[in-house]
């Protein structure tokens, strides 16, 4: 969305002699003249990136750099606190245990683009651990069918709320406050009177977060596909953008970030491998990131939810169908809920009685805002619940480390919630007088 | 004078609209046809808007017909509007704030290839279209909350071309712009007449109106109040049919208004 991606390679066609040539010329003449002299255009080289940053901070477009910052500082004064936070065995456990609330998280993404909420993530999430306990265990279904039926019947709680929210008109908020009472109870009902189920240890949902790829070569080669496949859609992308005379990203910017890219690939695929591989709750969590990313940034549904988080109205004017679209998005909250609580249910190998319940909730919502996620609808990518679950985990453990009570722990954790909230709405506001709302 | 069809494009019979104790419309006619401007004025409250926004599907019709191409239709949502060729641009614009101009020309319509946006042909599109509506924007890849009033009014007047509609509506189009752009305006809709498109314009500026009109209806308290052709009608007898000079209640004030405007 911001301005450096349409740069001046208006020029640059014209003057680099290694520049794809000119397909059309009619339409490059044209593009020239579309270039408004007041607009700002990057510099080429690396001092252009320092004055498009200097001038992004003012305008108050800071996107990921607090937590990003954020997450830096916490890692810096842990690991002088204690120098095994960031061993390798400790950073796998924080990526491993972040899976289950992250996953619920990337759902909150969902909903807070629209500009609501859900505050029944938590106990729905129980209560598709709860479910997929009682069908696997007490019932003797096969996991696979356990499992599928959980997240259908999450996907369903979802649907409901958001039938409620969308056609009767009810607010999201009061709507899912109820729905956490209810599923609540619906857990503790379901669970019956002994009020824990234990897993398979050797089952499906087990090896969620037990399972490692031991194999040196699979995080080495995720990390390759990775890289290879965000260069090669990056690099053709942008020759189809050059060959359509639309403007592009010079190649050095996309080598730059395939770099960083692939720095921190490699770094994270050598950490895994020293202590026991790569985990599969890390892989899955980073395909749903990925999948769910896509949806919303290059598809019509997503651009949907981002068009109703701007503006109800005009979506409804433009024949969006708001009522689906707003069930839609319950509807993958409420399955991202049931998929984060069977990793929690995982982590713990069973389904008890305190399952979605405590700070699980305001974790999930905190992990999206911190990330970036605006509460205000409209801005957000689900990333951000990749960072924002980070933080939150790290903080978690890093306290652990050093032994620090519980309250303790509550009261940081809503320190740096508040943070984050007050850095999102000056934020806001700064950019409404820099007119990028 | 342009040629024009025997059938209007679109014809009001008898529409009337209801918002719980208000009256909005009463049995309100009006046609249009290919290759014809119709304004339509009318005081604050008169109606005009609530019309524009039964054709365009926001507030279906209580009573009374919509004819389209002679045939009568039912247009209860916007989609069923935009499906006939009926194109509206909104006095509130409709645009989201925190899209780029691409997304917002074609949103509702995305471009696909194999399911996903087509970004690279939306972007040339768009260029494509800003440039020969020769609107001047910074950049298509902007947020619209960075444009000004009237780029945002720009942006949304192309947004109603993508689909090469039968019939435009512009509420109010030239409200919030510049001496430039409102020229620029009035040109796009003289375009739009000679490439046989049919065009409801609704204004307040009677300059526009005489300007590139053919027609003028007039609503009067959610009524009818007179269809005039602009080439033999003079201001002074559309101003009165506004303000309700016929009416025996309010002559004296439209008298004083009339004296007002036309010193």
């Amino acid at each position: 969305m911001s301005i450096d991606k349409t740069s001046a390679n208006v020029d640059k066609t014209t003057d680099d002699p290694k520049g794809a040539p000119v397909v059309n010329p009619e339409a490059a003449a044209a593009a020239v003249t579309a270039v408004d002299p007041r607009l700002l255009v990057r510099e080429q080289g690396l001092l252009g990136y320092w004055s498009e940053f200097k001038r992004k901070m003012k305008a108050g477009e800071l996107g990921s750099l607090p937590v990003i910052v954020g997450l830096a500082v916490i890692c810096v004064i842990f690991q002088m606190l204690n120098s095994n936070f960031l061993s390798a065995q400790n950073i796998n456990d924080i990526t491993v245990t972040m899976v289950g609330t992250g996953m619920i998280s990337v759902g909150i993404v969902f909903v807070l683009l629209l500009g609501e909420i859900d505050l029944s993530v938590g106990s729905v999430s129980g209560a598709a651990s709860a479910l997929m306990a009682v069908l696997a265990v007490n019932q003797g279904w096969p996991e696979w069918a356990a499992i599928l039926l959980a997240v259908g019947a999450g996907v369903a709680i979802g649907a409901l709320h958001g039938f409620f929210f969308a056609v009767l008109g009810a607010p999201a908020f009061a709507v899912t406050l109820a729905g956490l009472l209810f599923w609540l109870g619906f857990m503790l009902k379901v669970l019956g009177e002994d009020g824990t189920i234990n897993l398979d240890g050797d089952g499906l949902v087990a090896k969620l977060t037990t399972y490692y790829f031991s194999d040196i070569a699979a995080a080495y080669g995720l990390a390759v596909v990775a890289v290879a496949v965000f260069f090669l859609t990056s690099f053709l992308g942008n020759k189809r953008r050059e060959a359509a005379g639309v403007p592009s990203r010079p190649l050095s910017d996309t080598v730059l970030r395939t770099v960083l890219l692939a720095v921190i690939s490699f770094a994270a695929a050598y950490m895994y491998n020293q202590y026991k591989g790569l985990p599969l709750a890390t892989v899955v969590f980073l395909a749903f990131l990925v999948g769910t990313d896509f949806v919303l940034r290059r598809t019509a549904y997503g651009r949907k939810i981002f068009a109703l988080g701007g503006s109800v109205e005009a979506s409804r004017r433009a024949g969006i169908n708001v009522t689906a679209v707003r069930i839609s998005v319950f509807a993958v909250s409420g399955g991202f809920a049931a998929i984060g609580g069977l990793f929690l249910a995982s982590k713990i190998a069973s389904a008890n009685q305190s399952a979605g319940t405590g700070d699980l909730l305001m974790n999930a919502i905190a992990a999206a805002v911190i990330g970036g996620t605006s509460l205000f609808g409209g801005r957000g990518r689900t990333w951000n619940a990749l960072l924002g679950v980070l933080v939150i985990v790290s903080i978690q453990y890093g306290l652990q480390l050093q032994s620090i009570a519980e309250p303790v722990k509550y009261m940081i954790t809503a320190a740096v919630l508040l943070t984050t909230v007050v850095i999102d709405s000056i934020t806001r506001k700064t950019q409404k007088t820099a007119g990028r709302a | 004078m342009v040629h024009v069809s025997a059938t209007p494009v679109l014809a009001l019979r008898g529409v009337s609209k209801r918002f719980g104790a208000v009256q909005a419309l009463t049995d309100v006619e009006l046609e249009v046809h290919a290759g014809e401007v119709v304004a339509l004025v009318g005081d604050n409250g008169a109606g005009k808007s609530t019309l524009v926004k039964t054709i365009a599907g926001v507030h279906p019709i209580d009573e009374g017909v919509i004819e389209w191409d002679g045939k009568p239709v039912s247009i209860s949502r916007p989609h069923d509007a935009q499906a006939l060729g009926i194109a509206t641009v909104y006095q509130d614009l409709a645009l989201c704030d925190n899209i780029d101009v691409v997304g917002n020309l074609f949103l509702g319509r995305e471009l696909k290839k194999w399911g996903v946006l087509d970004e690279v042909e939306m972007e040339r599109r768009s260029r494509e279209l800003l440039t020969t509506l020769s609107i001047r924007i910074p950049s298509v890849r902007i947020p619209i909350a960075s444009l000004s009033g009237g780029q945002r009014q720009t942006v949304a007047i192309a947004r109603s071309m993508l689909g090469d509609p039968k019939l435009v509506i512009l509420d109010e189009p030239t409200a919030a712009l510049g001496v430039e752009q409102t020229a620029q305006v009035l040109d796009l809709v003289e375009r739009l007449r000679e490439r046989g498109h049919a065009v409801i314009l609704i204004s307040h500026n009677m300059a526009d109106v005489k300007a590139v009109a053919d027609k003028v209806a007039v609503l009067r308290l959610g009524r009818n109040n007179g269809v005039f052709e602009v080439k033999t009608t003079s201001q002074e007898e559309i101003i009165s049919a506004i303000t309700g000079a016929t009416d025996n209640a309010v002559t004296r004030r439209a008298a004083r208004t009339n004296g007002e405007v036309s010193q």
